[in-house]
């Protein structure tokens, strides 16, 4: 017997997912076998997705061919290195996530436990199924079931008018990009009938074609990652979903969009024309933009983080564009250095939003409460909760010494070599776009200080939230392993970028991991130290140090006294906890500062009011500019339709003894 | 890294410890002879870390273990600056732990560890204070990062030593993106340093207040840390402009002979440095909040120009 493979050890992962999730409807309704059995066991097999691709990080790439699938069009899989980070992103992602659940889930209305545990495993089965599918058949068919599983799973509690017309968005949305990515590859096979990719890389498209096919993609897994403007449907489905199921929605799915992308534009379509990354460019600029601005303004607080998601994303697709930018010109050194600035930041991305979706969830378990404006002060009674979303929201914005900063910074480096570029106004347009970036990384702070200090600083807006409690064991193991794998990203970039760099060698030709490794794994400096370099250590340390030994020498030569009262703010007496700004007031200086990008309804009260009040209300203009007159437009052409169908079956057998006179007199020999 | 590197670094750690509330002082007293009060005594501050240091902390009843911790980590984080700017010389073992843009991250955590701290207690003035100030923060990050992309241009690095020895050694021509770039980085300077006509240090007990709002309840030991950090950076924003914009007479290795020449020559610049401050401060008045947009969109505008400057212009010759 030949040994195993390490695409063979993926498919037994595959297999394994789907065997525990048919394990789940032996006891649907036995809470107690599921989430203390069937999670951790599913946590264990992504362990060792995680341990297989970091294993076989470097290796040549492997294939198989399974049986199944249409009789012309086997299945075929293949296991190369692009595939294997984002099986590693997956693997180490859905270990804390699914531990997490196995903490998370209870009975309750919606769906049954053991439905919930077959649709969890089967969307983890179906992502890692689209990371290996070799074909069109193979990854269309891996892309539907992962759209289904997660539509399931949005909808779990779907008794809620509201969640079942988030799912119903999600839904369609997926779709419309279902179709694009299926024109797309349609596109590439360019007639010939072969439906592998193997068959599509040796396929040589016409520029025009070509072209088709990339703009085709970028919209198909664009609605998928949530660029702008098909963006709409991740800010309703991420807080209609159960938080370890956005947790990994929003951490792993959406990078599974990304990789397609990177698989289309950077492996089967060719050489990329400039002007591709600079359109992947502009859109992920402007959807990094809207994402940010829309978070900061958000009053939900799994909502600010479907926000901050799209964010995250439109800063990939910037990356993205930096690299195929700089890939059409041939500069592959700096092609590379924007691609690990792209694989990075969606592995830290993985590790900090999925950390923070899991902690909404444990606040909404502790609280029962979404909305910013009722929560405030849980510090207090989930301390554990607290310092690990601490660490969470310091990656997120893109903060020394964790990950959320490397792959930042790798991206602004990548950006000051673009005056480099043999083109007369784009040398000078791409430094001003890192302008942009720069306001983005900023604003992410802001919207994440209101996340974390409203949630959990200051005094409880309500009364109810003295009684929330911390995050149980098992909760908590899944935040620690999440949280730790901020850390490590962020603490040890070198290491990780020698791992990931077999990925990018695989896409450019050439990487970063020899000039990286020169330096030793405490020191990143990409290009040369001379040029730039960053110690993320030295930071920790430093931080550390101050804290210890700075606590240390005040006590010693001064004292450690503390004397508790009442709080002095300038000696006002009223405080009650609505003295506190409110989420909406929090970011009243960016709905002034940034007006024309909002649409909002405002109440504000006047002197005569009985009953004063304030609302605001703000809405996405895109719904407004795009989706209803959309709505409308398909509306009125089904309002035709209607006139042809009008309902009497002696019409409709007419229209089809009509069809059948004229399918004779065209097809006649 | 040689036994004289490490020295040279920690003497100028202890060297920013000790010069930082001296600056301080300076430019207080300044600011008095400017408006024709009696000035307070140039050791001022020392005198006032002394006793905030001697005394209790009252902390509010419901303050978290965030409040507590945060004097420290902003103090480790302006320290940390302090350590990676040149002010004496650029042979620094702690440089390369940070670039410039590193160098934003680390003005960036301590400002959102501020703002947090600020947000703990839950007072309406903490909360405004720690709004504003991340208002002012993400306005003026991206204009910083737009004057150090100016600068990386020009010296092919963002690292901050090699930075300062291209532009030491350069030859006499003169940069015009170098002068949109300084006005610039002014700008940012006065924003992120809490001072006229952004943010008013004097005052207390306002409305329009930022910093001061945020470390009302703030007392003791935690305070006179605050207040220490506050000093730091105000001498790593010194240090980073003078090493900038003005870096002759930084050293380049670590010779003896080399850093006694440096220090009268920073001492003399940061003099300079901080009388002008004194003096802007003095002849303009503080601003509405809300055009602290337009304030720093202009350091922005300013700053992309002079980048654009550098690309159009300069590349040419």
């Amino acid at each position: 017997m030949p040994a195993l493979l390490s695409i063979d050890y993926l498919l037994i992962a595959v297999c394994t997912w789907l065997a525990i999730g048919l394990a789940g409807l032996l006891a649907p309704r036995n809470m107690h076998f599921i989430s203390k059995v069937l999670f951790p066991l599913g946590a264990l097999v992504g362990l060792g997705v995680g341990i297989t691709a970091l294993c076989f990080l470097g290796d040549r790439a492997e294939t198989a061919v399974l049986v199944i699938g249409l009789p012309t069009l086997p299945f075929h899989l293949r296991l190369d290195n692009l595939t294997a980070v984002f099986a590693l992103l997956l693997g180490f992602a859905s270990v804390g996530i699914s531990v997490y659940a196995a903490g998370y889930f209870r009975s309750g209305e919606g769906t049954a436990p053991g439905a919930l545990c077959l649709e969890y495993h089967i969307f983890l089965a179906s992502m890692l199924m689209v990371l290996l599918a070799d074909d069109a058949y193979a990854f269309m068919v891996a892309w539907e079931s992962m759209a289904l599983s997660s539509f399931l799973l949005v909808t779990t509690d779907h008794r809620h008018e509201a969640i079942r017309r988030a799912g119903y968005l999600y839904l369609l949305i997926a779709h419309i990009g279902a179709i694009s990515i299926l024109l797309a590859f349609g596109v590439m096979t360019s007639g010939s009938g072969d439906y592998t990719f193997a068959g599509m890389r040796t396929q040589e498209l016409s520029p025009f074609w070509a072209s088709v096919a990339y703009l085709l993609a970028l919209v198909g897994f664009g609605a998928k990652a949530g660029l702008v403007p098909v963006h709409v449907w991740l800010p309703e489905a991420h807080p209609a979903a159960p938080s370890p199921v956005s947790a990994m929605m929003s951490g792993v799915m959406l990078k599974t969009a990304i990789y397609g992308l990177l698989r289309v534009s950077f492996d089967l379509v060719g050489t990329p024309l400039w002007w591709w990354g600079v359109v992947a460019m502009a859109v992920g600029l402007v959807t990094a933009l809207f994402g940010v601005l829309y978070s900061t303004v958000q009053s939900d607080m799994k909502r600010l983080l479907a926000y901050s998601s799209i964010e995250n994303i439109g800063l990939l697709a910037v990356g993205i564009g930096l690299a195929l930018v700089f890939h059409s010109y041939k500069m592959e050194a700096l092609a590379a250095l924007a691609m690990t600035a792209v694989l990075y930041h969606c592995l830290a991305h993985a590790g900090f939003k999925s950390l923070l979706f899991l902690c909404t969830g444990s606040v909404l378990h502790a609280t029962n409460e979404r909305s910013l404006g009722k929560l405030g002060g849980l510090i207090h009674r989930m301390p554990w909760v607290a310092w690990l979303a601490l660490l969470g929201v310091i990656a997120s914005a893109g903060l020394p010494p964790l990950s959320g900063f490397v792959s930042e910074w790798l991206l602004l480096q990548a950006f000051l070599f673009s005056p480099g570029l043999p083109h007369s106004w784009l040398n000078m347009v791409v430094p001003v776009a890192a302008a942009v970036v720069a306001l983005v990384a900023a604003m992410a702070g802001f919207a994440m200080v209101k996340f974390y200090g409203i949630i959990f600083l200051g005094q409880m807006r309500e009364p109810n939230l003295t009684h929330a409690h911390d995050a149980g064991p098992w909760e908590r193991a899944g935040l620690v392993w999440l949280a730790a794998l901020t850390l490590l990203l962020g603490v040890l970039p070198s290491t990780v970028i020698g791992l990931i760099d077999a990925a990018t060698q695989q896409m450019l030709g050439t990487g970063l991991a020899d000039k990286v490794r020169e330096h030793g794994w405490a020191m990143l400096a990409p290009i040369s130290p001379d040029r730039a370099s960053y110690q993320p250590l030295v930071f920790l340390a430093t931080i550390l140090a101050a804290l210890w030994v700075g606590r240390w020498l005040v006590h010693r030569f001064y004292h450690g006294r503390v004397r508790r009262s009442d709080p002095w703010d300038c000696g006002y007496f009223f405080q009650g906890p609505r003295g506190q700004d409110t989420a909406d007031g929090f970011s009243q200086p960016i709905r002034r500062i940034f007006e024309p990008m909002f649409r909002m309804e405002r109440h504000f009260p006047t002197i005569r009011d009985e009953k004063p009040y304030y609302s605001v209300k703000v809405e996405d203009h895109f719904w407004y500019w795009l989706y209803l007159p959309a709505a409308r437009l398909v509306e009125r052409i089904s309002g035709l339709v209607i006139r042809v169908q009008g309902g009497r079956i002696a019409v409709y057998l007419l229209y089809s003894f009509l069809t059948l006179i004229l399918l004779l007199l065209v097809a006649r020999p | 890294m040689s036994i004289s590197g490490l020295l040279g670094q920690l003497f100028a750690i202890v060297l920013a410890l000790v010069l930082a509330p001296l600056l301080t002082g300076w430019v207080n007293q300044c600011r008095a002879w400017l408006q024709s009060r009696s000035a307070p005594p140039l050791l001022q501050p020392y005198y006032m870390l002394h006793k905030l240091f001697r005394k209790d902390v009252v902390l509010a009843h419901n303050a978290s273990s965030v409040f507590r911790t945060a004097p420290f980590v902003i103090f480790g984080c302006m320290l940390l600056a302090c350590a990676i700017i040149p002010s004496l010389s650029t042979d620094l073992p702690f440089a390369p732990a940070a670039d410039t843009l590193a160098l934003v991250g680390v003005f960036g955590l301590a400002r959102i560890f501020i703002s947090l701290a600020a947000m703990d207690i839950g007072t309406a003035f903490g909360s405004l204070g720690g709004r504003r100030e991340m208002l002012i923060g993400f306005l003026a990050e991206p204009a910083l990062l737009m004057v150090i992309f100016t600068l990386a241009m020009i010296s092919q690095s963002t690292s901050v030593a090699t930075i300062v020895e291209t532009l030491a050694h350069r030859e006499v021509v003169i940069y015009p993106s170098l002068a949109f770039a300084g006005i610039a980085f002014t700008f940012v300077s006065l924003a992120e340093n809490a001072r006229v006509p952004v943010d008013n240090p004097a005052t207390h007990l306002e409305l329009t207040m930022i910093h001061e709002a945020m470390i009302l309840e703030y007392s003791g030991r935690h305070l006179a840390l605050i207040e220490w950090a506050a000093s730091l950076k105000l001498y790593a924003y010194s240090c980073l402009g003078l090493a900038l914009f003005f870096p002759w007479g930084i050293a380049a290795g670590d010779s003896i002979l080399g850093l006694a020449g440096a220090i009268p020559l920073l001492l003399m610049k940061l003099a300079i440095g901080g009388a002008l401050l004194a003096l802007i401060e003095t002849v303009n008045a503080k601003m509405r909040i809300f055009r602290a947009p337009e304030f720093l969109g202009t350091a922005f505008m300013l700053a992309v120009l002079g980048l654009l400057v550098r690309l159009l212009l300069e590349t040419r010759v």
